[in-house]
This record gives structure tokens, C-alpha cells and sequence, in this order.
């Protein structure tokens, strides 16, 4: 009978998390998922291979394309996502890149929120400018500031909702509607939150993209990064998306939207731009990150209660100026990171430390179990301080507007025992 | 295909689709066409791949055949059995096969299943042919739900629901 209003079982991210994408294996019955550490696969015959390339069928060619370890993390990441499919890619970087390639055409525009990861905006601002992608970057804390940058020739805005460095969390639903009322997809990057702090897809973003080394695999050992398509983006509703909408020369003239329907986003990205530019996963990169995905739900939740945790503790020591974390109900982003992480504000946030640029240098030089490095989303805690190390090349200017002033320190934290690390943020501070 | 202005969105059992599928042998394809790079010829090519019958209907290639198959005019004009007529026209259009399907199953010919392909809707039509005893399925592609059902679909990364500690099973 169509219309049958019971759905399916709705799982819940616990469960997606160790099982979405890894059925038993059919032929052996193995239970976790194999690494099928091969470049090619054989075809039936001459026809299958037609097929295959093609894309008139379901199957592997080369690992450049589909791998079947990679394609288990694929699933895992829409499931998780509430997405319709993804494709992953060798880092966040790159899925950007293929994001941004399947959508634009040369002299197009997009906005891009101004609070994004450093990488992001370099990537943006100054690499894509040289394909002829112009990004516009914007104060997105001001819904306003995005409508009224839309120009004719945006294609797409890009935020992150919960911004590194941390503290600060946009207003998601409003820019979705801003986003819609444009007919422009909305791609958010995820990976501060992870799919189990924040799904965008369920308040209405087209696209979202994660790099996988941080949070998702967990444990500093593997890069990654990730697409994922909503399905639920109209690319034919009016001649803005060529690239989706009309007839690929550079797929024999298929046309992916009206042939992949809702996951031709992910098809076109897969087809073409992981083929023709190469930035592919790894199968071993692939199974560290599944393997780290599953015990996500239960690290974000001990990552988040930390960080709150030393959070709090900061905001109330005689050395440090200022606490940007939005679990804080001092932050001005608290109501926010209420109504869109309600299990948590994020593990990754900055602090200011009374003294400038030589105070930051002496707590970073201070601490005995936090990191002295650049990545995060680790199991371990991490600190960094930004004006001495990621953005010591900038300007005072430019690295106050990037939110890394001589006193800003940042802070990932991990899954070590709370009183641990206020013992040891303690006691670098005391050096000061 | 345009895509549907829904109004409620549609769901079908898996377990109702995997029935069909299994049981359907020979399917007509209305809207079939000869050119490798449209949809349906894609459709065509994967289902015919599986095993399944396919029977192009398509009044502008009559007498021709399209993947090596025999295209008729119409659907009266196929002189085999159908189980299943697969839509590859508009929501409106899908409207007058349904009526067709109807007027042409009979209890010599039974056809158990009509199939409106993906952005291709009309409930209207959809109780027509249900209230004649057919199963309707609409807004779906037969071989993206044969894919996603027999653990091919997941190969390029799309999520098929499906979560299960059983062995997958292939088609």
C-alpha cells in the first residue's frame, strides 16, 4: 500500500555509529570490516566494464573512485549525518575542494562565514581566488551581513555553526532560511561538532563537510575528510547549477542530477572530480577512522563534560582574562549553543592569559600533559598559542581579526581525568 | 523528469519492495529510450543485467529494439505477459498508462505491479490502480532500490538504511 505512514526504525546515533554501512561481509561472514588494500578489481567481462565506467552499474573499478573499506565509512558518515550519501576524501582540504569544484564554474561567487578554520580561510581567500572562485567573507554572527552579500552570481554559503577556534556558534536555522529564500545550497563544516553534537542536514543545510582526522577518528592517527549530500536540493530549479543540471562534457554528456536524482551531488563529485584531481582515502585511512567513529558518541560526551569542566575552571582563575567557550552561560553564544548542542558546546575553545604574548608563551612552555601542536579533536589535550606558532606571520591586525591576539590561547580537550588537566593548566599558569 | 511537489512524503517497506523485486520477471518500460546517456536507458541496462525481462514501449522507436529488445508502440501492442509496468513520463502523463495498465490487465494477463519512477507521482492515479488489485510503487527507481536493498548501492557511498548484524545478501 503506498503512503504507509510507519517508517522504518529509526535508529540512533549509538547504534549508526558501530553498525551503519558494515553488514557482515557475504562471502566470508567477516564481522568487522575488512581493509581491502587494493588499487583495481576485475570485471566479468568487457560489458561489465563498459557498464562500470559508465556508471550504468553498481561497482568497483579503481581506488581512485570506490573502494569497499572507503565506501563503509561512506555510508556510516550519511547515516550519521542524516544524509542521503557521501564521498570521502584523503582530508578536509580536499573535500572542500571537491565541494567547491562540482558547484563552481570560474568568475562564480560564494560567501563564506568569516569565524572558519585558518585553513579554510587561506584556502578560500586566496587559492580558490586563482581558479577564479571568489569567496565573499562575512561577519555570519549577523544573519543580516549574508542576505545582503547574496548577489546574482552566489552559488553557495559555508559556515561552520560551532567556529574554530571555538566559542563561537551561528545561528544555523536562520542562515538555512537565508540559504533557501537564495536557492543556494548552505555546506556546513561539521567537524568542531561532529554528527553527534550537531546534524546541520536537520535544520535544513544542503551540504555539509568534515575533515575526519579530528573528532571522527579520534586519535590523531589518520587523515580524512568527507562530503555529504542532503538530497534534498532542487539543482535543476533554475540554470544557476549547469554542472548538475545540464549534460557533463566531461561524463559523456550524462547529466548527473536528473540520472543520481538526490545523490547526484555525490555521484558528480565521485565521477569527476575525484577522478579527475585524485584526492581519494585511503582504505587504511578509511578503517582507522570507522574504527574510531564507533566509540564517538561515547568520547564526544567525555570530551564535552571536560572541556566544560575546565572551562569553568579557567573562567574563575586570578591569571586568565577571558573564557570564550559557548557552555559558559557568561558567553554571548550560550542561548545558541543551547538550542543547537544540547549535549554540548564542543571540546575546542580559547582562552586569554593576563600578561600578552609572553604569558601565552610561558603556559604553552608550562604544560606537562597538554600537547604542544597544531591538530585537534585528539584523545589527548592539546594547547597552542596561535600568535607564537600558526599565525606568526601575520600582522597584529591580521591576527586579531583571526581571533589570535598575542594572549589567545587554544585549547582542545581530551579524554585524560578532569582534575589532571586543571592541575596541570594550574601549575603552567602559576609561572606566569 | 521534473521533480515532484510532494504533499506527504511516501514511504514503502523495504520488505515490500524486496517482494516485488524478487517476484517481477518481465517489466514493461514506458518512456524507454535508445540513447545510452538518458536515465531510463541506464534503468533499462542494469535491470536487464539482473535477469529481468524488459519490454521498451516508446510509439516514436516502435519496431526497433533498444538494447536488443523489441519496442512496441504501445502497451497493447505487447503480445507477452507483464508483471510490472515501470513509468519513465511525467506525473501527469503517468496518469492515462495507469488507466491503460488497468483497462489492459485482465485475468488472462494480470499486471500485479505499476512503478513510477523517481519524480514521477499521482496519487489519484495511484487508487486507481490500487483499488483494481495492483501494488503501486511511485517516486522510486528500480534500480537504485535494487541496489540499495541487495548491498550495491552502499559501493558508492550512499546510505541505504539498512543496518543489520546478518550477512548482507547479494542479488
Amino acid at each position: 500500500m503506498s503512503g504507509d505512514q510507519e517508517g522504518p526504525r529509526q535508529y540512533g546515533p549509538e547504534t549508526k555509529a558501530v553498525h551503519a554501512g558494515s553488514q557482515p561481509d557475504p562471502i566470508t561472514g567477516a564481522r568487522n570490516t575488512p581493509i581491502y588494500q587494493t588499487t583495481s578489481y576485475v570485471f566479468d567481462d568487457v560489458d561489465h566494464a563498459a557498464d562500470l565506467f559508465n556508471l550504468q552499474t553498481f561497482g568497483f573499478i579503481y581506488s581512485r573512485l570506490t573502494n569497499p573499506t572507503v565506501s563503509v565509512l561512506e555510508e556510516r558518515l550519511a547515516s550519521l549525518e542524516n544524509g542521503r550519501a557521501c564521498v570521502a576524501a584523503a582530508s578536509g582540504h580536499a573535500a572542500q575542494f571537491l565541494t567547491f569544484f562540482s558547484l563552481l564554474d570560474p568568475g562564480d561567487d560564494f560567501i563564506a562565514s568569516k569565524n572558519l578554520y585558518g585553513g579554510s580561510i587561506t584556502q578560500f581567500g586566496l587559492s580558490f581566488k586563482r581558479l577564479g572562485w571568489n569567496c565573499t567573507f562575512v561577519d555570519a554572527t549577523n544573519v543580516d551581513a549574508i542576505r545582503s552579500a547574496l548577489t546574482p552570481k552566489t552559488k553557495a554559503i559555508f559556515i561552520e555553526v560551532l567556529a574554530n577556534p571555538g566559542g563561537i556558534v551561528l545561528d544555523l536555522e536562520a542562515i538555512a532560511e537565508i540559504a533557501k529564500d537564495a536557492h543556494v545550497p548552505l555546506i556546513v563544516d561539521n567537524t568542531l561538532a561532529t554528527p553527534y553534537l550537531l546534524r546541520p542536514i536537520d535544520w535544513g543545510a544542503d551540504i555539509v563537510v568534515e575533515s575526519t582526522t579530528k573528532f571522527l577518528s579520534g586519535h590523531g592517527t589518520s587523515l580524512g575528510g568527507a562530503i555529504i549530500e542532503s538530497g534534498k536540493f532542487n539543482w535543476a530549479a533554475d540554470d544557476k547549477f549547469p554542472t548538475m543540471s545540464q549534460p557533463d562534457p566531461a561524463y559523456h554528456g550524462l547529466t548527473f542530477y536528473e540520472t543520481f536524482g538526490d545523490f547526484g551531488f555525490t555521484m558528480k563529485t565521485r565521477a569527476v572530480g575525484l577522478r579527475d584531481f585524485g584526492p581519494c582515502l585511503s582504505p587504511a585511512n578509511a578503517f582507522y577512522t570507522i574504527t574510531g567513529i564507533e566509540s564517538l558518541p561515547a568520547r564526544m560526551d567525555r570530551h564535552v563534560a571536560n572541556a566544560q569542566i575546565i572551562a569553568a575552571f579557567l573562567e574563575t582563575h586570578p591569571k586568565v582574562a577571558w573564557v570564550s567557550y559557548a557552555g559558559l552561560i557568561s558567553s554571548p553564544y550560550h542561548d545558541l549553543a543551547q538550542k543547537y548542542l544540547p549535549k554540548g558546546a564542543g571540546a575546542v575553545f580559547t582562552f586569554g592569559v593576563k600578561g600578552g604574548y609572553d604569558a601565552g608563551t610561558k603556559v604553552v612552555e608550562g604544560v606537562n600533559l597538554f600537547s604542544h601542536l597544531a591538530n585537534i579533536g585528539d584523545a589527548r589535550s592539546l594547547i597552542l598559542h596561535p600568535a607564537s606558532t600558526t599565525h606568526r606571520q601575520l600582522t597584529d591586525e591580521q591576527r586579531q581579526a583571526a581571533g589570535a591576539g598575542e594572549d589567545v590561547i587554544r585549547l582542545s580537550i581530551g579524554l585524560e581525568t578532569p582534575d589532571d588537566l586543571i592541575y596541570d593548566l594550574d601549575q603552567a599558569l602559576s609561572k606566569i | 523528469m521534473s521533480t515532484p511537489n510532494l504533499a506527504a512524503p511516501l514511504h514503502y517497506d523495504d520488505q515490500l519492495i524486496s517482494d516485488i523485486l524478487r517476484r517481477v520477471k518481465s517489466i514493461a518500460m514506458v518512456g524507454a529510450s535508445a540513447n545510452w546517456v538518458r536515465p531510463s536507458n541506464f534503468v533499462m541496462k542494469y535491470l536487464l543485467g539482473k535477469g529481468y525481462k524488459i519490454i521498451p514501449v516508446n510509439p516514436g522507436y516502435a519496431g526497433k529494439e533498444i538494447l536488443g529488445q523489441m519496442t512496441y508502440a504501445s502497451l497493447t501492442d505487447i503480445p507477452e505477459t507483464i508483471d510490472m509496468v515501470d513509468i519513465f513520463r511525467g506525473s501527469d502523463a503517468a496518469g492515462s498508462v495507469v488507466d491503460d495498465v488497468i483497462s489492459f490487465s485482465n485475468q488472462d494477463k494480470p499486471i500485479g505491479v505499476i512503478w513510477m519512477q523517481l519524480g514521477v507521482r499521482n496519487d489519484p492515479a495511484a487508487s486507481r490502480a490500487e483499488a483494481a488489485g495492483m501494488s503501486v510503487i511511485m517516486d522510486r527507481c528500480p534500480k537504485i532500490e535494487y541496489g540499495r536493498l541487495f548491498g550495491e548501492l552502499g559501493w558508492c557511498g550512499v546510505n541505504s538504511g539498512i543496518i543489520s548484524s546478518k550477512r548482507r545478501r547479494m542479488g
